[in-house]
């Protein structure tokens, strides 16, 4: 199905990462946005109130990200696509929702714009810390989705690309973004309505007495109703039969949840978007995701003017993870070095998945800044070299840390 | 009563239709509830309002979150919607906002609305948004075995106050009323007629209700504090409930076996939080508006 003209502001702009996401929701056709502000994540709900009204989207500011979350996945029972907006300490109190709409295989898109932490951190920062949250953010077994964009043009593209897959895979997906691209201001094509895929919502078209609410399709996702169509739905966050009745036998509960988390786990190939250069013949592959790939730019330049063959793997879907192509790449690379904003969190994914065939090089940063490109060079200069099969991940000292913790840092006030 | 089927023998108990059945999931009987709750009551009270108040059934969605009363939604036949831990208002106010035409009930426990929900109750009601909460109120967190709760009378006993409860409880009517809820009215299990009727006339109003209904606990609240057992309980609510239709809700506290005044408190008419929405951006955006 193609974009609603109406809701696509074709035509090119100058604008920041946030509203870039804001008129990529809209154009996606999404008519609710429920948020609660947190900086740095305003702009793109500020952006979503000012144009909303002129495309039929409702917005409504919650009393906080509790309600937030809840009044989204209502809205998406009641038959529209709808999202919500938030950072850090408000997506720690979103969690508890994010399980809820994973158990219930309920759609919505919720864009996180990173900041530094923990609790409160350095709001107006960048940081890459809450990776692992939105993997394991909410109790229990479940799998979601979540995307990277490093651009504010990536920003607006893979916002209709989250919508889609919502509705696609009935799962909750988030855009993990970050201060940095949120606050970016570059040229962004918002493309003709007709150039736009979007996905709609896999309705149940036939008799309400036939419908089952969780009966999966070939793909093992279910095909969804709405409120006020004479389903009589009943959704409960309880394990469920395919009625939607709570069922609590060992058997049932078994081959419930191994649907949910085999529905993402099973279609992984038709999920995953990686971006790879020059990975043929790397001797170091830098892995890394949104801002922090960015900035890694720079410092791959310089490697490679001393030489050295630095290929680059860009997670624009981080979860599910790429497993089968780490793998695959720690079999004839020597190293991957991972630059992100936070203490170590994808870096042990990729050691996990290179089964000690590749050194793994953590490049830290403790947030409220970005990387300095040197470190980076010097990260790969250093994984070349380095000869012995090092298990684990090898913590690259920057020279920030250094500079703190070895003396000579000057405090900013 | 008619009967469920043409059968060979006589008809028994077991084939009687209950007149309620079309609105239950009579295939998820029997219910959870213990023998002398008074949720099966404000059930039948709703059920009986539905038809009462010519509701399309198809039309309603009913919204629970967590504990004995959130699992009124998985008994009740219409769109049910069981949430999470205190959250049934908000998830109504985002049906609610994506389609208006969808009445919006929200049918939970004092503990879920008033404690871990209490905000979303107090923003709900000053937003008015156009939903019907039945808030049972059994003085008592019971799915969890008994624990104190924002409604526990002062020195009431509970698992958690087992020296007698030390914080004053709320009063519910009074926070729907300073928060701006325009329909407010306490009733208990044992006046089913007038909690039906006070149901029905709420589900016709257009904005944020609030029906509660003082719901004997035998199992829990009953025996912790030696109340006896259900039928005690209604012979309380027989001899200490006072009807003041009208009362200022300050005057509405429940002490620990106290008399209750019962009545509806609060009727009259405030924009609704769509109706407002849509009638403002019209005003202000014109033509650019798009109504959601």
């Amino acid at each position: 199905m193609k974009a609603n003209p109406k809701d696509v502001l074709t035509g090119v702009y100058y604008i920041d990462g946030d509203v870039a996401a804001g008129y990529g929701a809209l154009a996606a056709g999404c008519k609710l946005v429920a948020g609660y502000p947190i900086t740095p994540s305003t702009e793109a709900f500020e952006a979503m109130c000012r144009r909303g009204p002129q495309v039929g989207a409702v917005f409504i500011q919650m009393e906080d990200e509790l309600g937030s979350m809840a009044a989204v996945l209502g809205a998406a029972w009641a038959g529209v696509k709808s999202m919500t907006i938030t950072s850090g300490p408000g997506y720690s109190l979103m969690q508890e929702n994010i399980g809820f709409a994973a158990m219930v295989e309920t759609p919505f898109v919720l864009l996180n714009i990173q900041r530094g932490g923990p609790s409160t951190g350095v709001p107006t920062k960048a940081g890459q810390a809450d990776m692992m949250q939105s993997r394991w953010g909410s109790h229990g077994d479940y799998e979601l989705i979540a995307l990277a964009p490093d651009s504010p043009q990536e920003m607006f593209d893979y916002m209709i690309k989250a919508f889609n897959l919502a509705e696609r895979y009935r799962c909750p997906v988030m855009i993990m973004s970050d201060e940095c691209v949120g606050h970016m201001t570059e040229k962004v094509v918002i493309p003709a309505a007709d150039k736009i895929e979007v996905e709609p919502r896999r309705l149940f078209t036939g008799q309400p007495d036939e419908y089952l609410p969780y009966k999966p399709d070939p793909d093992l996702v279910p095909k969804m109703a709405k409120a006020g169509d004479g389903f009589n739905l009943y959704i409960t966050g309880l394990v469920h039969d395919e009625r939607g009745y709570p069922i609590k036998d060992e058997a049932f509960r078994l081959k419930y949840i191994r649907r949910l988390v085999d529905k993402i786990r099973l279609n992984k190939e038709r999920i995953i978007e990686l971006k790879e250069e020059e990975t043929d013949g790397a001797d170091v592959i830098v892995v890394s995701y949104g801002i922090s790939l960015r900035v890694a730019v720079k410092g791959i330049e310089l490697a490679r003017k001393k030489g050295i063959k630095v290929g680059t793997l860009r997670l624009v879907t981080v979860w599910p993870f790429p497993d089968e192509r780490i793998t695959e790449l720690a079999k004839n690379a020597k190293a991957f070095v991972v630059p992100e904003i936070n203490y170590g969190q994808i870096v042990f994914e990729v050691a996990r998945c290179s089964h000690g065939h590749a050194n793994v090089v953590l490049v830290p940063h403790g947030g409220a800044g970005v990387h300095n490109p040197n470190d980076i060079a010097d990260a790969i200069e250093y994984a070349v070299k380095e000869e012995k099969k090092i298990e684990g991940v090898i913590e690259y000292k920057t020279r920030l840390e250094k500079l703190v913790f070895e003396g000579g840092y000057e405090l900013k006030e | 009563m008619e009967t469920k089927q043409t059968v060979n023998h006589e008809p028994s108990m077991m084939d009687l239709v209950h007149p309620m059945d079309n609105l239950l999931r009579m295939d998820r009987m029997p219910h959870i509830w213990c023998p002398t709750c008074g949720i099966g009551i404000a059930v039948t009270a709703f059920t009986a309002a539905l038809e009462k108040a010519n509701m399309d059934p198809n039309m309603v969605s009913i919204v629970s979150g967590i504990g004995c009363t959130g699992r009124v939604a998985g008994y009740v036949k219409l769109d049910s919607f069981h949430t999470t831990h205190g959250r049934p208002i908000a998830f109504g106010t985002g049906i609610k906002v994506a389609n208006p035409k969808i009445k919006v009930v929200v049918f939970s426990g004092d503990g879920d609305l008033i404690a871990i929900g209490g905000n979303h109750f107090i923003h709900a009601a000053r937003r008015n948004i156009d939903m019907l909460v039945i808030c049972v109120n059994n003085f008592i967190y019971a799915m969890t075995g008994g624990q104190v709760a924002p409604t526990t009378p002062l020195a009431a006993y509970a698992t958690t106050s087992p020296y007698g409860c030390v914080e004053p409880p709320f009063n519910i009517p009074y926070i729907a009323d300073s928060s701006g809820a325009v329909y407010v009215a306490r009733w208990t299990a044992l006046h089913v007629r007038r909690l039906t009727n006070s149901i029905a006339e709420a589900l016709q109003k257009r904005g944020f209700s609030v029906v509660e209904v003082i719901s004997p606990c035998g199992m829990y609240y009953s025996r912790i504090n030696r109340l006896g057992d259900g039928l005690d309980m209604m012979r309380f609510y027989h001899d200490n409930v006072e009807i003041r239709h009208g009362e200022d809700t300050k005057n509405l506290d429940i002490g620990f076996q106290t008399k209750i005044i019962c009545g509806k408190f609060v009727d009259r008419e405030r924009p609704t939080y769509m109706e407002r929405y849509n009638e403002w951006l019209s005003e202000v955006k014109g033509s650019k508006n798009e109504p959601g």
